[in-house]
């Protein structure tokens, strides 16, 4: 277990990614977002990239960062309601966009990650969404057929992680990192604070270095907060 | 005199009951959780991957790390768990959540329901909405009985916008009053004080049945 996935930063980390390629991003919201990736991504300008990731950032951070640079041509998405470049580049056919029930896309996402090539599902049938789709009853109940969704490359953001690609995450920042973790043929994982080999107890660990390609020690963590709410 | 929406959430969080494992949509829907009767044993559940979700913060309690399904700052009650969004939809369609809130553009006496799309115009995708009227065991809307902005009725015989689910709704509850969906169509059981079973009909196209016991909405 001795392997040292480590890089030393995002732009080397990234330096693969080509034109074309599709992309898993981990985040929801603003949350989890593996940001300084994200930030690599676009000083780097590939293009025409097809981004698959739960939502796309809002219109100065985030996903966000690469649609206002015009480097997505597809996005894979369940809610991009707080990018308002989002829905003009789309209303404007600028973008292509696949919209996906939220549990459909994550089911998708893990099931690409763990040979699972389609499966059926509740969610959407009779919608839009069932457009095209195979339907099937089981036991009085119709289901429709959802593929398997995977990457060239996954972007993900976890709390702690050691050079063996282990990680753990916090709180709701795990959200879709997991699952994509486990779907890209290369996954490129940043986190807040890399640990020594060991040093993570194996009984708490989220994401098994398997499906970690890459590691960063990220920086600079924003953090930005969409909607802050307190109690007075 | 029609419902406030606070009155709205009050009278759907009659509808919790005591063990209830109850996910709250965005925006209304969310404000059900401050009318949880005190002792009721209500667990919420946010999509994103909580379960046992608490208040908002206190200004010093904000975490970055931990927000709702409305990308809010929450906190979290002591025994709650967070875990990945493919647990917490299979969660959902599983049916293990036995109550979801949710917002609507339009219902239909059927129970369908549209709450993500205007085509041409809004285009911000369904969420986790599809999921959870797929899943969860009862299915309420809360909403406006009218479009007031533009004139339009929301409780219609067929949705005309692209729809969230097919028969999925149990109960609406709108300003107006408390309609059950039954294979018969829509019974209005509860009418907002002061308004009659005719002008609420008068404002909604679906063709209501009078409940036997239709009462004022208690608030």
């Amino acid at each position: 277990m001795k392997t040292n996935k480590v890089l030393n930063n995002a732009d080397d980390a990234i330096r693969d990614i080509f034109e074309g390629a599709t992309l898993m991003v981990g985040g929801f919201g603003l949350c989890g977002i593996p940001e300084n990736l994200i930030a690599a991504l676009k000083s780097k300008g590939t293009k025409k990239l097809i981004c698959i990731s739960n939502n796309a950032g809002v219109r100065d951070f985030g996903l966000g960062l690469c649609m206002a640079n015009k480097q997505i041509k597809k996005m894979i998405a369940s809610y991009v309601g707080e990018n308002d470049i989002f829905e003009k580049q789309f209303l404007s056919g600028e973008l292509e966009v696949e919209l996906v029930p939220q549990g459909t896309f994550s089911e998708r996402i893990r099931a690409g990650g763990a040979g699972i090539p389609g499966f059926y599902t509740p969610t959407g049938v009779g919608t839009l969404v069932a457009e095209g789709k195979e339907v099937k009853e089981f036991e009085g109940r119709k289901y429709i057929l959802e593929r398997a969704l995977k990457a060239d490359f996954a972007l993900i953001k976890a709390w702690k992680g050691d050079p063996s690609g282990n990680l753990v995450y916090r709180k709701t920042t795990r959200n879709f990192n997991p699952m994509m973790a486990t779907a890209a043929k290369i996954t490129i994982a940043e986190v807040e604070e890399l640990v020594p080999v060991g040093s993570l107890d194996p009984d708490q660990i989220h994401t098994p270095g398997i499906y970690v390609k890459r590691i960063i020690q990220g920086k600079n963590y924003e953090k930005r907060i969409e909607n802050r709410t307190v109690t007075p | 005199m029609s419902l406030t929406r606070d009155q709205i959430v009050k009278r759907i969080a009659l509808e919790l009951k005591d063990g209830y494992t109850v996910n709250l949509g965005i925006g209304m829907p969310t404000l059900v959780a401050n009318h949880i009767p005190p002792g009721m044993d209500i667990v919420l559940q946010s999509e994103n991957g909580i379960l046992g979700l608490g208040p908002f913060p206190k200004e010093d309690e904000v975490d970055p790390d931990l927000i709702n399904a409305g990308k809010q700052t929450v906190t979290v009650l002591p025994g709650a768990s967070f875990f990945s969004s493919a647990d917490s939809f299979a969660m959902i369609r599983g049916g293990h959540i036995d109550l979801t809130v949710l917002g609507a553009m339009q219902v239909d006496e059927k129970g369908s329901i549209a709450n993500w799309m205007i085509p041409g115009k809004m285009v911000k995708g369904m969420g986790g909405a599809m999921d959870l009227v797929a899943g969860a065991k009862r299915v309420i809307v809360a909403m406006q009985h009218c479009d007031k902005k533009n004139n339009e009725k929301k409780v219609l015989k067929k949705c005309t916008l692209p729809l969230t689910g097919i028969g999925v709704v149990d109960l609406i509850v709108t300003d107006m009053g408390v309609m059950e969906v039954t294979k018969d169509g829509l019974i209005l059981i509860e009418h907002a004080p002061t308004l009659t079973f005719e002008q609420i009909q008068s404002e909604t196209e679906a063709k209501l049945i009078k409940g036997p016991q239709l009462k004022p909405v208690k608030i």
